[in-house]
């Protein structure tokens, strides 16, 4: 079992979502990208598009982040967006 | 009735008249405190998350921004000042722009000229009232804040501030707002928006550790490009809410002791009025009395 990240996601008036995962991917303006845990402090501009979370048990979180921006440090995920909602999980 | 009483009757009904707005503008304060104070609380894990980022990016990299670099000789500021729409706030809208009054004053001896930006029509009202100019206004809102809004006053800002000095522009933007510290104490605050200083909230990296090699997508200009507006719009929105729960709090201070007024001067009215229909009553006795003397006495 890998290690988990967590994740936060929030928009400029709340927290939208904040929980562990074991994957992200986003799509930032140079293209589509995934973190699992362990990955390199990093900062990376989004592009507009779906955030999709992947939790411990495989069910699937989708976050639509625009106009905003993902940080990673120490396996802390930080998803933020001036606006940033749920689209829904699967 | 005497003219005596009817003035103090009247006196009294129009108190407790002013008594029953004042009691109500108390009441709706106090419930909506609680409501700005959570969005202040909601808003909080996005400007944390935004500082952090920006600091990360101060900490990590070694590139100059326009927006951080501190300009060589800083000629025109600009004063963004947070009031309200509505008076009847007590000192609210008063103390803060006392406050961009003294700093006006200090920026003026340094040999700076300097620009408005107001918030808030009691400023505005202040302004026009002394034919003051302004750069630009922003109304409506004050006690419910926007996002919108905040990004709005961020752009106009980040637009004149990278204009050069020499079109209109400014070198340096500071902001006066109310903080809300507790239900009784709000304290006006200067801030300096730009050029940024940002040192809150950085992680120092431990002293065994490396620093850590810190990944930019695309790279380290495009995303503080695209961060620091950001971080400005937040840190506004920021001071609107905070200067939003104030406002509710010192309305809701000012309320209460004018309601607190109106209940001393009804109950002095009334001892009053009491006073007056006692003499009223004890000189109609008295003729009363007066007169039967007078005709029993006439009788014999």
């Amino acid at each position: 079992m890998a290690k988990s990240l967590s994740v936060s996601v929030v928009s400029a008036d709340q927290q939208v979502w904040t929980g562990e995962v074991t994957m992200v991917v986003a799509k930032t303006v140079e293209g589509e990208i995934g973190i699992l845990a362990g990955h390199e402090p990093m900062l990376a501009i989004l592009a507009a598009g779906d955030v999709r979370l992947t939790l411990a048990d495989g069910s699937k979180v989708l976050a639509q982040a625009e106009d905003g921006f993902l940080s990673v440090d120490n396996d802390v995920i930080t998803i933020v967006a001036r606006k940033a909602e749920l689209v829904g999980s699967k | 009735m005497g003219a005596q009483l009817r003035v103090y009757r009247q006196k009294i009904k129009s108190a407790q008249t002013t008594k029953k707005i004042t009691r109500a503008m108390e009441l709706i304060s106090a419930s909506r405190i609680q409501k700005a104070q959570a969005r202040v609380a909601a808003s909080t894990p996005y400007s944390r998350a935004v500082t952090r980022a920006v600091s990360a990016v101060a900490t990590y990299s070694n590139v100059e921004h326009v927006l951080t670099t501190e300009p060589e000789k800083i000629e025109r500021a600009a004063v963004v000042i947070f009031a309200s729409d509505r008076g009847l706030a007590g000192a609210f809208s008063s103390q803060v722009l006392r406050e961009a009054e003294s700093l006006s004053e200090l920026l003026r001896g340094q040999g700076k000229e300097i620009v408005y930006f107001l918030v808030g029509r009691k400023a505005i009202a202040y302004f026009n009232f002394r034919n003051r100019a302004s750069e630009r206004i922003w109304t409506g809102g004050t006690d419910q804040p926007q996002f919108e809004t905040a990004k709005e006053i961020g752009e106009a800002l980040l637009e004149t501030f990278l204009t050069d000095y020499a079109d209109g522009g400014v070198d340096e933007i500071h902001i006066v707002y109310n903080r809300f510290v507790s239900m009784v104490t709000q304290v006006p605050e200067v801030v300096r928006l730009l050029p940024l200083e940002v040192v809150e909230g950085v992680e120092e990296p431990g002293d065994n550790k490396v620093l850590p090699l810190y990944e930019f997508e695309p790279d380290v200009e495009t995303v503080l490009d695209s961060l620091l507006p950001v971080y400005i719009e937040s840190r506004l929105f920021n001071a609107m809410l905070q200067s939003a729960a104030s406002e509710h709090a010192s309305r809701q201070k000012a309320m209460k002791s004018a309601s607190d007024n109106a209940d001393k001067l009804i109950t002095d009215y009334t001892r009053l009025s009491n006073n007056a229909r006692q003499s009223e009553i004890t000189q109609q006795i008295s003729e009363i009395v007066g007169g039967a003397d007078a005709l029993s006495s006439a009788k014999k």
